[in-house]
């Protein structure tokens, strides 16, 4: 079988505390900020691999970004991908979730039959959990997100799904996009050895060039949406610090919590 | 634009036909063919697998054809026959919008015997209530719902069309808006009418809050958008505000969609939905084991809260992925968020910042999630969380027996 893993790469905003702002702009400085595979694409990756380690087959990592991206694939090489590919080019920049997807689409067309194709519920940055539902839309195949379970029997997968209160079981025949959330997996640490085959192996750079698109569908002019302002909010601060002994304590924050909630 | 049967390639396989939940594509002579009342809701061209249906979505050009597009849209979203808190949620915020735009609001429900779920709608602010009542749309299924929607959108031309950012709004919002190809913000935490060009302004954090963003689609309809539950106002029900109900006439055919759904396993453990919750009490690795885990969920249950967890409670497996709040987690936004023992590292800190009121309670008062708390209370959880339970059932008592 063939699987697809859609990965992003994504600033550590855990480290994002520790990065300046230029004193006269109020913006962050990226220059320098460290970049991770999107947390959620490794429990994707790691699904993927540990599938084909069972049925055989190939996983094929894809990443649409800038030129450094290809440090999140050498990653995905070392965590067990066969091959990766990085969709790369001035034209792709500026793409929302409907050019990405756009984009993300003809590349696996590009690639050739598959089976599976598998992403991360969101993006740590962007938080929109669009892309999946989209590119399996631009592919003409069904979806199941939020899953934290999967079965294949036969040419079907059973996927179970996180809904608010509770889960959902469902069947589909393949090909299907899944969107896979944090509980399904734990992923795999790669290893010296892992890491070091994966810095030997070529990853190919797409450009637009190598796809079949309309290229009004790339990009910032491909994108329906544009984000006109942005702005830095004001960091919450503290309020009253309560000190005491425990029931004196429970006395003051049961007045507090009974307020809001009556009032 | 429009829909075409590519005769070369057509089978006669009638998997188009099975599809369509309008009953309006046949196989005739081995060949389909599309009939007038097709609504372009592309079930057809999904299902087909030899590519003999041809779907092109109108391109706007300028703003003729943007004017075509009005009205505020809901999504109406209900779960075993009750509708979810956000879309009451929605429907407020999309009545404000409307009147900005002198235009109508229309909720659009889907489900099986639904009507009596119409007037709460109308109560709640919408002019009119498109409702596709089959029983196949009794629970939420991605292929129908996309289907059907993109229908509403086709005949019916909404300008902005609103769900709520939920497990469901998240997966049909993107897969109705790559259908028409337009464009749809997530998670947005606030929204607007610009003045003079009356684009809907699309507002949500990014980065884990902390950046903003304002978003508008300016030249593709409907602009589309999902809304964080609890960040609208749910307003006040009008009895007397009567809507008009619209029957959309669907015939879903389980045989046609390519997923199945198996099963509907509720959870046990949950008993209030974390992301509507109006508060959440929250334990972290300061608890020191699962045992002692029950003390929060103790606090949870007198409160009437939803319990929630941070990273580190999860991955050790004293609670389950669904409890997490955090980057990998859920991200909240109660009236009262109740954090005992949590440090609270920024991949917490960003699923709950955004609460009214944050209450901390930790022995370390330089814990970062001290500096962030309303009520930073310094004390050892185990020592205050069970005073806190017993003070909250006292007062609770003593003020609901009078009115009894």
């Amino acid at each position: 079988m063939r699987i697809i893993v859609c990965i992003k790469q994504v600033p550590d905003i855990a480290e994002m505390e520790k990065m300046e702002t230029d004193p006269k702009t109020g913006t962050i400085i990226r220059e320098g900020m460290p970049a991770i595979v999107n947390p959620f694409d490794e429990y994707a990756l790691e699904e993927a691999v540990s599938w084909k380690e069972k049925q055989g087959g190939e996983v094929v990592a894809i990443s649409m970004g800038p030129p450094q991206a290809e440090d999140a694939l050498v990653k995905c090489l070392s965590m067990g991908a066969d091959r990766a590919i990085l969709l790369s080019d001035r034209d792709f920049a500026g793409s929302d979730t409907i050019a990405t997807t756009y984009t993300l689409a003809r590349a696996i067309k590009e690639i050739g039959d598959f089976d599976l194709v598998f992403c991360g519920q969101q993006a740590i940055d962007g938080d929109t959990a669009q892309v999946g539902p989209m590119l399996a839309e631009n592919l003409h195949i069904p979806q199941i997100t939020y899953v934290n379970r999967i079965e294949i029997e036969g040419k079907h997968v059973v996927a179970t799904r996180e809904v608010e209160d509770g889960y959902e079981v469902i069947r589909c025949r393949m090909p299907v996009l899944l969107t896979v959330v944090k509980g399904i997996n734990v992923p795999r640490v790669p290893t010296y050895s892992s890491l070091s085959e994966a810095m030997d192996k070529e990853i190919p750079v797409w450009t637009a060039e190598d796809l079949d698109v309309e290229i009004n569908r790339l990009g910032l002019p491909g994108s329906p949406t544009a984000v006109t302002r942005f702005w830095y909010p004001v960091p919450r601060t503290g309020g009253q610090v309560l000190t005491g002994e425990p029931p004196e304590l429970a006395e003051r924050v049961a007045e507090v919590l009974l307020n809001i909630l009556q009032g | 634009m429009g829909i075409s049967i590519i005769v070369e390639k057509c089978t006669g396989c009638k998997k188009c036909e099975t599809a369509c939940p309008f009953g309006q594509i046949e196989v005739i002579d081995k060949r389909a063919v599309i009939k007038e009342g097709c609504t372009l809701c592309g079930a057809c061209h999904e299902a087909c697998e030899v590519e003999a249906i041809e779907l092109e979505r109108p391109i706007l050009q300028g703003a003729s054809d943007l004017d075509k597009y009005r009205g505020v849209f809901v999504f109406a979203e209900q779960h075993e026959g009750a509708l979810r808190a956000c879309t009451l949620e929605l429907l407020g915020e999309g009545r404000r919008l409307a009147d900005k735009l002198g235009q109508e609001v229309a909720a659009v429900l889907l489900g099986d015997k639904m009507e009596n779920l119409c007037s709460l709608l109308a109560a709640h602010g919408a002019d009119k209530v498109y409702l596709a009542s089959n029983s196949n749309l009794r629970f939420y299924q991605t292929e129908s719902y996309a289907a059907v929607l993109t229908a509403v959108i086709s005949q019916h031309k909404p300008s902005v069309f609103l769900f709520g950012a939920t497990t469901t709004g998240r997966d049909l919002a993107p897969r109705v808006a790559a259908r028409v190809r337009t464009g749809l913000t997530a998670d947005c935490t606030s929204l607007d009418i610009e003045e003079g060009t009356g684009l809907l302004l699309q507002t949500r954090p990014a980065w884990g809050g902390n950046i903003m963003a304002t978003i508008k689609t300016a030249n593709h309809r409907p602009q589309m958008a999902t809304v964080r539950p609890k960040v609208m106002k749910k307003p006040k029900p009008d009895p007397d505000r009567k809507g008009k109900v619209i029957h959309i006439p669907v015939k879903v055919n389980p045989k046609g969609m390519k997923t199945k759904l198996l099963e509907v396993i509720k959870s046990r453990e949950q008993t209030v939905n974390l992301e509507e919750a109006e508060v959440v009490v929250s334990g972290g690795r300061g608890l020191q084991s699962a045992e002692n885990f029950k003390v929060v969920e103790e606090l949870a249950q007198v409160l009437a809260a939803a319990v929630g967890a941070s990273r580190p409670v999860v991955d050790s497996g004293w609670k389950s992925h669904p409890y997490q709040v955090g980057q990998t987690g859920k991200t909240v936004q109660p009236k009262i968020y109740i954090a005992c023992g949590i440090s609270g590292a920024v991949q917490h800190r960003v699923g709950m910042e955004s609460s009214d009121t944050i209450v901390a309670i930790n022995k370390d008062p330089d814990a970062p999630i001290m500096q962030i708390a309303d009520y930073a209370v310094v004390g050892d959880l185990f020592q205050v969380v069970p005073e806190l339970i017993k003070e909250i059932k006292s007062r609770t008592k003593k003020s609901e027996s009078p009115k009894d």
